[in-house]
Parts: C-alpha cells; sequence; structure tokens
C-alpha cells in the first residue's frame, strides 16, 4: 500500500465539498447522491470480492433487508426509524453469517450459486408478503430523523450522504493496510500460505462477507429513507448483478476503482435511456467490451498504463 | 390424492427436463472451461422465440425447428469467439459478467426484434390431454420426455463411444494433458458452446407450448438450470440430468401442496440445503488440491 | 524429549498409498533432512505434519501433544512454519507485506481498530514494516524491499518464502525444496541461509534433492521411498545403508 493512497481520500471529499455549488439542477443533485450511495456499498462489496477474492451474486437482497426494515418496521409497528435501521443491519449480519459459516468452506461457483440463491429467496418473499410488503408495487417509507430533526431536502440528504462516502473510503483504506486487511488479500493470493501463517481463511471470509452485507443493509435503509419509497427491484437479482459489475468494471481490489464503478453504472442508464429500447443491448455489450480488453477494471488497467499505483 | 400427485409429478418432470437439458448445457461449458455460462438461459428463451417466429413466418414445423437449434447454437459460438476466448483464464468473477453481458445483449435485441408481448407455439401433436389414474398428461410432455431421453442417451453415446467425444471428455479431466496428447482444446471449447446453446434451445422449443415463452423466460430457466447442474454435482453429466428433474419435481410438489406463490423458490430453497448439507452435490465426488 | 513425533502415519488418496506407516522423530534444534526419489511423498508427509492434509491413520507429536488433523492456522499459533516446493507468493501484494503476512498471528487483527486506524495499531504496524525489511535483508532480498511481488525473479520468490515463514517467529520450520530451480550460486546462500536459520535456534525441517547442500546441512537424515520409510539416520549412516544404495542407483541415476 503505497503512502499516497490517502491523497485520493482528499481528492474525494474535495469534490464533494464543491459538487453540490455546481450541479446545475434538483435532477443532478439526485443523481450525485444515488451514486455516492452505490459507492458506498461497492466499497464493501469490493472488499468482499476484489480483496477477498470471494464473490457474491445476491448482495441487493441485504440491500433489500435494510430497505425493508427501514420501510416495514416504522409503518406497520411504529418502531423508531433508527431503531428499524439497526435492526435491519443486526438482522442482514445474523443471515449472513448463519449461510457464510457452511458456504465458505466452498469454492468459487458454489459461492456464487448460494449467494444467488440466497438473494433470489429474499427478493421473492419480498414480492410475495404483499401485507406486510406492499407485493411487487412496494411500498411508501417514513421520513428519516433524529432528536426533532428531519432529514427531507435533498441538500440535507447530499450532506449525509457525503459524510458517508467519505468515511468509507478513509475506513477501506485502513482496513486493507492493516494486518486484518492483509490476511484478507493474502487469503485471496494464496489460501494455504495463508493458512499456514496463521490465518483462519473461513472465518476472516465469513467476516468480510458479513461486513459487506451489514454495509449493504445499512444503505439499503439509506436509500430507502432518501428514495422515500421501495420496490422489490432494489433487491433483486439484476441490481446484485448491477452491482458486482460496479466492482468489476471500476476496478477490483481498487478503493477508487469502485467509486468509478459506482459513477459510471448509476449514470450509465441515464446515459442509455436516448438509445430507447435499446438499453439492455448497449448495457450488455458495455459490460462484455470493459471486461475483455479491461479485465482488471478501469482504474488498475488506467494506473498500470501511467505507472502509479491506486 | 393420487390423480393430483400424479399430476404434479407430471408437470414436475415435464418442466424438469428442461432444467436437465440446460443443466447439461452448463456441465458441457464447465468441464470444457471452468466458465459458468449465465447466457445458458437465452438460450432457453432464444430456442422458443425462434420457433415461434419461424412457425409464424409460415416455415413447416421441422425446418422451423431445426433453425430454431440451429441459429442459438451459431450463437453459442459467436458468444465462445468473441468474448471468452479472448480472455482465457481470467478471474471467475470476470467471466461470470463477461456471460452476463452476454446475456443481457441476447435477450435485448431479441425484445428489440420481437417485442415484449408472450407467444406461444401449438403443440407438435395436439392438445388432447391423456388420462392417466385421473391425471392428465398433455401430449406435449410425451414429447419433452421422449426427445430429453434420446438426447441424453446420444450424448452417453458421443461421449463414451465416439473419439471426438472422448476428447472432449479428456480436457474436462485434464486440459494440459489433453493438449500434449494432441487433442484441439480450442475446438473442444467451440464445440461445448454450440452444444450448450443447442441444448438449451431444444429445451425451450419442447417446453414453449406448455409454458408460453417471451424475451425474459430465460434468466430463471438458466438459473434454475445452474440450480439443476450444481444439485447434481457441477461437471458431472448425469448427475445434471438428474438434478433437472428432482429440482422440477420439487419445484411442482411445492407448489402443488405448499404454496404456489413461492414455486420459484423452492430451487434455491433445495440448493442451499444441499450446499449446507452435501456441499459437493448429490452426486459429486471428492478433490484434493495439490500445493 | 524430541520436539515432533511422528507414528505409523499414512494417507491414502483413493487407492494410492503416498504416505504408508512412516515413523520418525526430531529432536529440537538440529536441522533434519527428508530425502527420497520425485513421488516418494516428501512433500506429502510436509502436507500432513504442517495440517494441509488429514492422516488416514497414524500419530503425530508435537512437545508430546497430539496434532494430526488440526488445521494449518491450529499449527501456526504453535510455532510451526512452512515454505512450498510450489511457491505460494500472494502476488496480490507487494512483497513486504508478504513478509508482514507472516507476522499475522503476532499483530493485532481486529477489524474495528483497523477500519478506525487507531495510532497504537498504526504504530505496531510500522514497526512490523521495519522488523519485515529486516528480515528481508537477512534472507538477501536487500534491494527487493519496496518491490512488487510479481516483479521479483524466482530465487527472489523463493527466499520471500523463507522470510515470511521466518515472520512467524517459529520453533519449527519445513523447507519444502528451498533450492530447487537455483543455480550453483543461488543455492549456495540458500545454504549458508538455511545454516544460519538453525543457528538462530529454529528446528529445520528440509526436503531438498541437492545432495552436497543435504549432507553439508543435516545432524539427520530420512529417506523415503515410494512412502515408504528406507531408511534413517546421520548422512554417514544413510549413505552407507544398502536400501538406500539400491533404491537410489536402480530409481535414479
Amino acid at each position: 500500500m503505497k503512502k499516497n493512497a490517502y491523497i485520493g481520500l482528499y481528492i474525494v471529499m474535495a469534490i464533494l465539498v464543491v459538487l453540490p455549488f455546481v450541479v446545475p439542477n434538483a435532477f443532478y443533485l439526485d443523481l450525485v447522491i444515488r451514486m455516492a450511495i452505490n459507492a458506498v456499498i461497492v466499497l464493501g462489496l469490493n472488499l468482499l470480492i476484489g480483496f477477498a477474492g470471494q464473490i457474491s451474486l445476491g448482495h441487493a437482497g441485504f440491500l433489500g433487508i435494510g430497505a425493508y426494515a427501514s420501510a416495514v418496521l416504522p409503518t406497520h409497528f411504529g418502531w423508531h426509524p433508527v431503531l428499524a435501521m439497526l435492526a435491519g443491519a443486526v438482522v442482514t449480519g445474523l443471515l449472513a453469517g448463519l449461510v457464510a459459516r457452511p458456504i465458505f468452506k466452498l469454492k468459487g461457483h458454489y459461492l456464487a450459486m448460494a449467494t444467488l440463491g440466497l438473494g433470489i429467496i429474499l427478493n421473492i418473499a419480498l414480492r410475495n408478503e404483499a401485507q406486510w410488503t406492499g407485493g411487487p408495487d412496494g411500498m411508501p417509507v417514513p421520513t428519516m430523523g433524529l432528536f426533532g430533526f428531519e432529514l427531507t431536502s435533498d441538500k440535507q440528504w447530499y450532506w449525509v450522504v457525503a459524510l458517508l462516502l467519505s468515511v468509507s473510503v478513509w475506513a477501506s483504506l485502513n482496513l486493507i493496510d492493516s494486518p486484518f486487511g492483509r490476511a484478507l488479500r493474502a487469503l485471496h493470493g494464496s489460501e494455504v500460505a495463508s493458512q499456514v501463517v496463521g490465518v483462519d481463511v473461513v472465518r476472516y471470509k465469513v467476516a468480510i462477507f458479513v461486513m459487506s452485507a451489514v454495509f449493504a443493509s445499512f444503505m439499503g435503509s439509506v436509500t430507502a429513507h432518501y428514495v422515500g419509497f421501495v420496490t422489490p427491484n432494489l433487491a433483486d437479482f439484476f441490481h446484485s448483478i448491477e452491482l458486482v459489475t460496479m466492482v468489476v468494471i471500476g476496478g477490483m481490489a481498487s478503493v477508487y476503482g469502485s467509486l468509478v464503478g459506482a459513477v459510471l453504472l448509476t449514470a450509465l442508464p441515464q446515459a442509455l435511456a436516448t438509445f430507447e429500447g435499446w438499453e439492455t443491448v448497449a448495457f450488455g455489450s458495455i459490460l462484455m467490451l470493459c471486461m475483455i480488453f479491461m479485465p482488471k477494471g478501469l482504474v488498475p488497467t488506467l494506473a498500470a498504463k501511467f505507472g502509479k499505483g491506486d | 390424492m393420487l390423480a393430483q400427485f400424479l399430476q404434479f409429478l407430471f408437470s414436475g418432470v415435464t418442466v424438469g427436463a428442461t432444467y436437465a437439458l440446460a443443466a447439461l448445457g452448463f456441465t458441457l461449458i464447465y468441464n470444457a472451461s471452468n466458465v459458468i455460462n449465465f447466457a445458458q438461459g437465452e438460450f432457453i428463451m432464444l430456442g422458443g422465440m425462434l420457433a415461434v417466429y419461424f412457425t409464424q413466418a409460415g416455415l413447416p414445423l421441422p425446418v422451423a425447428l431445426l433453425l430454431a437449434i440451429l441459429i442459438p447454437a451459431i450463437v453459442g459460438i459467436i458468444v465462445e469467439k468473441l468474448a471468452i476466448e479472448p480472455v482465457k483464464g481470467a478471474e471467475t468473477v470476470t467471466l461470470i459478467i463477461i456471460t452476463i453481458g452476454a446475456s443481457l445483449v441476447i435477450r435485448g435485441l431479441i425484445q428489440v426484434w420481437l417485442g415484449k408481448n408472450t407467444f406461444s407455439l401449438p403443440a407438435f401433436s395436439g392438445d388432447e390431454p391423456i388420462q392417466i389414474l385421473g391425471a392428465t398428461l398433455l401430449p406435449q410432455s410425451l414429447w419433452v420426455l421422449g426427445v430429453t431421453a434420446i438426447v441424453v442417451v446420444a450424448l452417453w453415446y458421443f461421449f463414451n463411444r465416439t473419439l471426438q467425444g472422448k476428447a472432449m471428455l479428456a480436457t474436462s479431466f485434464n486440459r494440459v494433458a489433453a493438449e500434449l496428447v494432441g487433442i484441439n482444446t480450442s475446438w473442444v471449447l467451440f464445440m461445448s458452446f454450440a452444444m450448450s446453446a443447442a441444448l438449451g434451445a431444444l429445451g425451450g422449443i419442447l417446453v414453449t407450448p406448455i409454458t408460453l415463452t417471451s424475451y425474459d423466460v430465460g434468466i430463471m430457466l438458466g438459473l434454475k438450470g445452474f440450480v439443476a447442474a450444481v444439485v447434481g454435482g457441477l461437471g458431472n453429466g448425469l448427475g445434471a440430468v438428474l438434478g433437472g428433474l428432482l429440482v422440477g419435481i420439487l419445484e411442482a410438489m411445492g407448489a402443488g401442496y405448499i404454496s404456489s406463490s413461492y414455486k420459484d423458490a423452492i430451487p434455491f430453497v433445495l440448493i442451499l440445503l444441499i450446499l449446507f448439507f452435501m456441499p459437493r452435490g448429490l452426486f459429486g465426488g471428492k478433490s484434493t488440491d495439490r500445493v | 524429549m524430541s520436539m515432533l513425533e511422528v507414528k505409523d502415519l499414512s494417507i491414502h488418496f483413493g487407492g494410492v498409498k503416498a504416505v504408508q506407516n512412516v515413523s520418525f522423530s526430531i529432536d529440537a534444534g538440529i536441522v533434519y533432512a527428508v530425502i527420497g526419489p520425485n513421488g516418494a511423498g516428501k512433500t506429502t508427509l510436509f502436507n500432513l505434519i504442517t495440517g494441509v492434509y488429514k492422516p488416514t491413520s497414524g500419530e503425530i507429536k508435537l512437545d508430546g501433544e497430539s496434532i494430526g488433523g488440526k488445521s494449518p492456522n491450529e499449527l501456526a499459533t504453535r510455532g510451526v512454519a512452512r515454505t512450498f516446493q510450489n511457491l505460494q507468493i500472494c502476488m496480490n501484494m507487494s512483497a513486504i507485506e508478504n513478509v508482514m503476512v507472516g507476522a499475522h498471528l503476532r499483530l493485532d487483527r481486529n477489524l474495528i481498530k483497523a477500519a478506525l486506524r487507531l495510532p497504537s495499531l498504526k504504530r505496531r504496524d510500522a514497526e512490523m514494516r521495519e522488523e519485515a525489511a529486516e528480515l528481508m535483508r537477512f534472507v538477501g532480498l536487500d534491494k527487493f524491499v519496496d518491490s512488487r511481488a510479481d516483479a521479483m525473479p524466482y530465487g527472489a520468490l523463493k527466499r520471500l518464502e523463507i522470510a515470511r515463514a521466518l515472520a512467524m517467529k517459529p520453533r519449527l520450520i519445513f523447507l519444502d525444496e528451498p533450492a530447487a530451480g537455483l543455480n550453483a550460486n543461488e543455492t549456495i546462500e540458500v545454504d549458508h541461509l538455511v545454516r544460519k536459520v538453525a543457528d538462530s535456534g529454529v528446528t529445520v525441517v528440509l526436503v531438498e534433492h541437492d545432495m552436497k547442500m543435504v549432507m553439508n546441512l543435516s545432524e539427520r537424515i530420512l529417506v523415503l521411498d515410494y512412502g515408504k520409510k528406507l531408511a534413517e539416520g546421520t548422512g554417514e549412516e544413510v549413505r552407507k545403508n544398502p536400501d538406500v544404495i539400491a533404491a537410489y542407483l536402480g530409481a535414479h541415476e
């Protein structure tokens, strides 16, 4: 890990401070907020996929747990939104841990299968339990507030999300360059080598899986409160794939790659909207082209090209 | 009671046969390249949609069906040549994303070309149901089961009795060794994609008169085929077939006896249970890593 | 009392009996070599003792305590380190980070503290980095301290594995063919390095094909052939053993 890794953090923070003053209108502010929310999720997912080398094809399911905890618990049971958010994160953590332990004794494709299955089951449950979740149509989410202060305007949301993003980038950089982070990267590099130096690989994989799932659940709650409405689409297979794609296109094992991936893929559907009807084809083509010509992802590929570390 | 059970069994076996063909497709490609082809479901969709298109265009049924198998096979080859071969040896995640990209392109093109409507295909030999012990069996189900059985036998013959088949099998066991004895592993990869796509398309065609089809049926069918392949122990051909039938039957039973709205969740609950308790699938072998 | 005791150790892979009823013991502080023709089961024996494989039958005792079937990471906590015949370097990390991973158990692995970059953790990490650099110099990798692992030549990676193992502060270290693939000069350097490691008080178990190095370094030698123990003793004893001569003359040059 290079010492200048943190310079990127200052640049990110500087951009975040300037952005709200230069975005032309509410539409773009909304886009930026969604980019930042995705970036936080992708940072967590990249720790799992890029750094630890484990795949999850069901992360949107965890997003869904958080989002629906924030929607259902306050609406039907009168819970405080903060409490609901925490409950969602705890449930996600427990579920992820429960599933992860047996699964992480397996490898590669089995893990892909298990996470995919879990995500799909969660999504189907959200669609079917209409008396609680509103079914396929979704349901409204009450406003987030604490101590009489209510988060309502997009400007307020922007600063909250910008703070979350900055802290997440900082924490990710810290984590990677720590004994914990090195153990994660080592088990990706050589599982047997990391075992013989004392890394309990299953425990580390479970820990990072649970952590990234909790991250996703938490940001699911944030998304739900911000948008004010949740639908099961948030938790579907396609969204899981989108998240993985953000990781891979930005760059596996690259903190700043996560940000780039999230920004690009959040913007892409807007950009493709002009292709009317051809969005899916365009999206698919871009995925394939990126992976074929830049299998390491944008940031690492460009960094290598210009001879700089990430 | 019995009638109801039989009814669920018939519909389970019928759809299970489609999963089995998809699972065989996954298995073929996995064995040749270690790639999980997430575009497999799109070949199923392509088969059904093209069959509908060509029959509606007035082509005689056999010609329409043949085209509906050949074209997906060519698409499979194109995917392999353009997207898989250039990135040989890439990370699992990268390969998964590429095949998902391919599936989006295929699905998107069909959506643009044929629209978002649901289509049906006339049954091959009438719709007069056959009565068996109070349950009804559609003649089309017999087509699905019969053709699947023939395909399984043909594949068995191909892999065990022909040189080309043995070459493909050898490659799946040990790629380097296969290359050393002069097997063209690049040809094997090419064949695997063509055959997988054709198998998927065939399943899609056969089942369309019963289940209908549209541009987006490929996702679920493909994922369930993947479940079936894993149930059977990834890489095991016979396991894939049995896995497909098992997934189909359990799904139909679950939908009938437990809850029809959770029908699509059943294969995934099954696979999680299997991975928890029998991590290498029901029919998988054991392996040890060398260090 | 001997440090490591192996009794009737066997492992079967399907019908293949890779190691069969092998018994031996190693005293603390010595250099112990395991030799034998290719496929004799040397690496398999290492994999068994370091927990990578679970034995089919038999007993392994470390300081009198049974360790058979324990996982590699449990063994690491007991001071057992190893290197690999086929390099197991983490190419996604820098060279020095590979060494630092070796110190995994000696550092605070707490996730929360790491994410918050607590000063205590940071300080300890900086010290560890310095120690790792020191270890790299100890194994002769002075010029690779700031290098990426995937930019290093083969011979250097072999030593990087030794540095990583030493970062564990092990009591017992297994070196699997440390000189394989090295040229004559490098082999001599590795020979000296193993001596230095042994002199620092670490018990060394060595698998090696270079007989000069084996005879030069080891106090005792175990000879394996087809997974079975053929002979055991000092270099002199082993060299004179008729079975060993027959096996080497028959199967080797």
